[in-house]
């Protein structure tokens, strides 16, 4: 049996308050100046932490400070979210999955009300402190959301690498191909390439059919010991490989927009996992638009970075295919309620488990599900195999 | 009796006393950005701290204004009704010649005209407030 005993430790620590109730910092300057302080405690840099924790959100804190996690944890459970964190940021330690873990609260409501009157809009939360840099910075120039980000990113990769409309609508006809294969896909008829052009066009360069469903859905998936799982009814899937890495919130931040960070989160999965690309039977990748699937398909190595539009356009990710992607049609034919990144995994283990009906696929072995969560955001991959690999 | 459509508008952006000297700027049609003078290097948006530092040695410059389409979408299908811009509208991510990336309009052009890497210079969209709002435009 595994354990957390002796894992981590805690090697830095800061607080603030003042008598008068009332701090001179508030918001994200006072969450920066407390990490500050209990690095210095700790005799680290900002630039050695690979571990970002906030009760509201990691994201808005780890771009507010130029880092780059590749352990990420959100997690709020009120007044118990920081022994929370820690209890995650042990068990990542411990598995290799981060070196450096930092969590930070501030929350300032007696100066939050006396602030208020002179502030324009941005209030603060009582809650968790921290600006709305989205409201002031993007908002105002009516980007249709979260559509805009994932059609800026098509631009700059057409720009670039010379990617069609014609390629990315491959991606939705071989989807579809798929989905006629899924009972419970919401769209079944098989489309062509110029019914995806001819689609109304939604934000340059993507069209209707470039883009997910807004569906109802739900998943669960239930995990355990390998040693328990091996006396339960199912072949067991284990997770060979797991990888995170976020590196914006907001699209105006993002790096690169034709490199998302699956090029951190892949690499890691794959290192952990001991598998390449090359022996992916089946690639879960999340399809919020076609683009969003063309780029995890560079971004994991399965092509060369510009390559995705060529890497496609034959069908290679549908059925009879030399890599199947999405086989239960994906978020833009079967299924998409918002956050779809549960049934990348639902369908991977059914794949493994050979449970997958008419598009089963001839004995997977490992599939790779990856997430993406924000506006090309976090990215965050899975290495699943069946006993065989492990 | 029909009911007068409510003028055009958009959301206007909120500011704090962080970001306060760049709205400020604009009421003179200034563009501002933060510098941070240990890192050597441009800051976008304002920010208390350098992200590369932590350090509080962030000052304010002003920027020549001009810049490139480092991507864009021309807005077919808007999601709020009655925005400032009529659809198709042309929204970009500019990078400005002093090193930072914006998100911003551009306007006094053909949307089927912009192109990644055009050249562009700032133009002001005037607020209800007395602010302006950065836009671009060709240069």
């Amino acid at each position: 049996m595994r354990t957390l005993r002796g894992a981590a430790a805690f090697v830095g620590v800061a607080d603030d308050a003042s008598p008068t109730g009332e701090l001179e910092l508030h918001g994200r300057a006072l969450e920066a100046a407390m990490i500050e302080a209990a690095l210095a405690d700790a005799g680290l840099s900002i630039s050695d932490v690979d571990g970002v924790c906030h009760a509201n959100n990691s994201m808005a804190l780890a771009e507010y400070l130029g880092i780059h996690p590749r352990f990420t944890d959100s997690t709020s459970t009120g007044g118990s979210s920081f022994e929370v964190h820690a209890e995650h940021a042990a068990a990542a330690i411990a598995a290799g999955l981060a070196d450096v873990v930092v969590s930070v609260y501030g929350s300032t409501p007696q100066g939050d009300r006396r602030r208020s009157a002179s502030e324009r809009g941005g209030g603060r939360g009582f809650m968790m402190a921290g600006p709305n840099p989205q409201a002031e910075w993007e908002m105002p120039y009516g980007l249709r959301q979260p559509m805009g980000p994932y059609a800026m990113a098509a631009t700059r990769h057409m720009a670039q690498f010379g990617t069609t409309p014609e390629q990315l609508a491959q991606i939705a006809v071989s989807t579809r191909a798929w989905a006629t294969m899924n009972p419970k896909a919401r769209h079944r008829d098989p489309i062509t390439v110029d019914d995806v052009l001819s689609s109304p066009l939604q934000c340059s360069p993507l069209h209707l059919l470039d883009c997910c469903l807004v569906t109802d859905g739900a998943g669960a998936w239930v995990m355990t010991s390998a040693e328990r799982a091996a006396e339960l009814a199912k072949p067991p899937v284990y997770v060979l490989g797991a990888g995170t890495c976020h590196d914006h919130q907001m699209i105006s931040q993002m790096p690169d927009l034709t490199t998302t960070a699956g090029v951190i989160s892949g690499t890691n999965a794959f290192a952990m996992a001991g598998v390449k690309p090359d022996d992916v039977d089946l690639l879960m990748g999340y399809d919020s638009f076609t683009i969003t699937a063309l780029l995890h398909l560079e971004d994991l190595g399965f092509c060369p970075k510009g390559e995705g539009g060529r890497f496609v356009e034959d069908g290679r990710t549908g059925p009879g295919g030399s890599l199947p992607m999405n086989t239960n049609g994906g978020g833009l034919s079967y299924t998409h309620p918002g956050m779809y990144g549960m049934f990348l995994i639902v369908e991977a283990v059914r794949q493994l488990r050979g449970e997958a009906g008419a598009r089963q696929l001839e004995s997977p072995e490992i599939a790779v599900a990856h997430g993406s969560g924000g506006v090309l955001s976090c990215m965050s991959t899975l290495v699943l195999g069946t006993e065989a690999t492990r | 009796m029909t009911t007068p459509a409510a003028a055009p508008t958009r959301p206007q952006p909120p500011e704090d006393e962080t970001s306060r000297p760049f709205w400020e700027a604009t009421r003179t049609r200034r563009l501002l950005y933060q510098w941070c003078t240990v890192c050597d290097q441009p800051v976008f948006f304002p920010r208390d701290v350098c992200p590369g530092c932590l350090g509080s040695t962030l000052e304010w410059r002003e920027s020549s204004g001009q810049g490139t389409v480092y991507t864009f979408s021309n807005v077919h299908r808007p999601q709020m009704p009655n925005f400032a811009l009529p659809a198709p509208y042309t929204v970009a991510l500019i990078e400005l010649a002093e090193g930072v990336r914006l998100m911003s309009n551009v306007v006094n052009c053909d949307p089927e005209q912009v192109r990644v890497g055009m050249a562009v210079k700032v133009t002001w969209e005037r607020l209800d407030d007395g602010r302006h709002l950065p836009q671009f435009e060709p240069a």
